[in-house]
């Protein structure tokens, strides 16, 4: 009962007004924006997994392991050469990019400042992040390629040009989120600048800097654009990081999925399913890492 | 004013006249212990707003000084000179003469970072390291070069017992001191402060963020620190001034009509017991009373 018996003036049920209409209104516009996300997501989702499962599944360790077909008309696995080839150059590109990006954010917001030098640096970022990705592998391509030749290495370079404005960027955002009395309660114990930073600014912003990173590495391991010209279009497998061509899941689903024959066709959402299903492993096991830092409460 | 000021300088010396020797006979067992800081004509700015200025006083070892005053009357500002928290920020200047002992806090060779490691300081707002309740205490020990496991373990149990935190927090000491109360998060930034060995605490309005019962604990753990260290601590109580302190130093922002900013001036500094029953300034009279501020 909300409305009062003794008192007729107390009535506290809730009453229609425009306010309240416009919170529904707002509510399913908000819902209805989820629903809109999901639905590429999904679909996306449910394309690959169901025409990649099967592929996959068809001949389940040896697609992980077997060389690709020289022959691309030829039905069956598999796409060992191309994870190689993809842990490679992704994980180089993180190697370069990250430590790199991470320190160039300590610079940005701990050094630099407001200052000109500082300035320039954070225009140059964003200019950066807008260089389109073929862009960035004609660029290795000239200064990398053309001397060195066809390598992981070179793919990797090409994405950790990619990757490092948005580690910056977002490393950035976060050191901006730890709270000035960290630090306070940092210098008052006698603690140097850097000591602070290393001790007790960087460790409170590493979740944030861990998902931008995480981030960063998932886009670039799907990227296409910049490998086509730095990495080669091997078939067997290049463990080595510096020499030969060598190849990636993204260029193996770019080459098989323009193909016209049905097998290499299959061989494409296998491949895609594979690279989903890496990245998805890549950030579940980055949020374990990440976890056993944060303490129990 | 000038002449509670003069006062104050002269405060130090044995044949002060004057006030001096009044307040000398109100408080004798107060009077002349080993000045720790001796402030003259001390002015902060921030840019070119000048925050605080003509500041003289002295502070005396192991005893605890108020700072009172409405707010904005740079009672904060006066405190972070102290230890150099101005350094940190951009623009922040530090001008006249403020001398830990006989050294000059701003001379030219002066490490920040030293006078910190001896001039320790809590925060309004408690704010634990996001570590856990071992690493925020062994963080000043730490970096002032202690990396032995065990003598690490002898200083957290330690500064933990004088902070009276220990019965509370020693079953969970790898647990995160995020998950501690406000009052304990505060007598944890205090065990962490104690921790290094400053020979100087400053509490800027350390219970602020505390209710009457974490208050009480505070206050009572500040005069057992006592004994071990000097204590200056800023509040807007004036209850808790006249609490806990030996010495109270109020502290008013005067408008300048020349360029309409508002600057903080030290109106008067006295033994507690005289400046909550007998002030010699109007203003103090006031603000104590409750006709202003």
């Amino acid at each position: 009962m909300s409305q009062s018996v003794l008192h007729p003036g107390l009535d506290l049920r809730r009453k229609r007004s425009w306010r309240s209409t416009k919170s529904l209104l707002m509510s399913v516009l908000m819902g209805l924006s989820v629903v809109a996300v999901l639905i590429p997501l999904i679909a996306v989702m449910y394309a690959v997994i169901s025409r990649g499962a099967g592929v996959m599944f068809a001949s389940f360790p040896e697609f992980f392991t077997a060389e690709i077909p020289m022959i691309s008309r030829k039905a069956g696995p598999g796409m060992g050469p191309a994870i190689v080839g993809t842990l490679l150059a992704t994980g180089g590109a993180t190697l370069i990019a990250v430590p790199l990006g991470i320190l160039g954010a300590v610079y940005l917001h701990e050094y630099g400042g407001t200052t000109k030098f500082a300035s320039i640096v954070r225009f140059m970022t964003t200019v950066m992040t807008g260089v389109p990705s073929i862009v960035m592998g004609l660029f290795i391509y000239l200064t990398w390629t053309m001397k060195f030749g066809y390598s992981a290495f070179g793919g990797a370079l090409a994405l950790a040009c990619l990757m490092l404005p948005v580690v910056i960027s977002s490393t950035e955002q976060m050191l901006r989120l730890v709270p000035t009395n960290l630090r306070e309660a940092s210098y008052a114990l006698g603690a140097s600048k850097s000591r602070t930073i290393v001790s007790v600014v960087l460790p409170a912003a590493l979740p944030g800097i861990v998902s931008g990173s995480l981030l960063a590495i998932a886009r670039a391991a799907g990227e296409t654009a910049p490998l086509l010209f730095a990495v080669g279009a091997a078939t067997a497998y290049n463990p080595h990081l510096f020499t030969e061509a060598n190849t990636a899941l993204s260029l193996q689903i770019f080459s098989n999925a323009t193909s016209s024959f049905v097998a290499a066709q299959e061989r494409a959402w296998g491949a895609a399913l594979t690279l989903m299903t890496l990245t998805f492993m890549l950030t579940v096991i980055a949020r374990i890492f990440t976890a056993r830092f944060a303490l129990k409460r | 004013m000038a002449v509670t000021q003069a006062a104050n300088k002269r405060a130090g010396s044995p044949s002060a006249p004057g006030r001096i020797q009044l307040e000398r006979r109100s408080a004798p067992a107060l009077d002349e212990t080993e000045a720790v800081f001796d402030v003259e004509n001390a002015e902060v700015f921030y840019g070119h707003f000048r925050a605080v200025r003509d500041v003289n006083l002295k502070i005396y070892k192991n005893q605890i000084t108020a700072f009172i005053g409405p707010s904005g009357c740079g009672k904060t500002t006066m405190l972070r000179t102290f230890n150099r928290m101005h350094d940190v920020i951009p623009g922040a200047r530090v001008a006249g003469k403020i001398h830990f002992h006989d050294v000059d806090l701003y001379g030219p060779e002066v490490s920040a970072t030293e006078v910190r490691r001896r001039i320790g300081m809590v925060f309004q707002k408690p704010n634990p390291f996001p570590k856990s309740i071992y690493d925020n205490i062994s963080f000043g020990p730490r970096v002032n070069g202690v990396s032995n496991k065990a003598e690490l373990d002898t200083i957290v149990e330690k500064s933990l017992r004088s902070a009276a935190l220990w019965d509370e927090v020693k079953d969970r000491l790898r647990n995160s001191a995020l998950g501690l109360s406000g009052g304990q998060q505060q007598r944890l930034c205090i065990a962490r402060t104690i921790a290094v060995e400053p020979e100087v605490v400053l509490m800027d309005e350390p219970c602020s963020a505390l209710d009457p019962i974490a208050t009480a604990r505070i206050e009572e753990l500040m005069r057992e620190l006592k004994s071990r260290f000097t204590i200056v601590i800023v509040t807007h109580n004036m209850q808790q001034a006249a609490r806990v302190s030996d010495r109270t130093a109020f502290f008013t922002a005067e408008l300048d009509s020349k360029n309409d900013q508002r600057t903080g001036i030290l109106v008067e500094y006295d033994v507690t017991a005289k400046m909550f029953s007998n002030p010699s300034d109007e203003r103090t009279e006031n603000y104590i009373t409750g006709r202003f501020g």
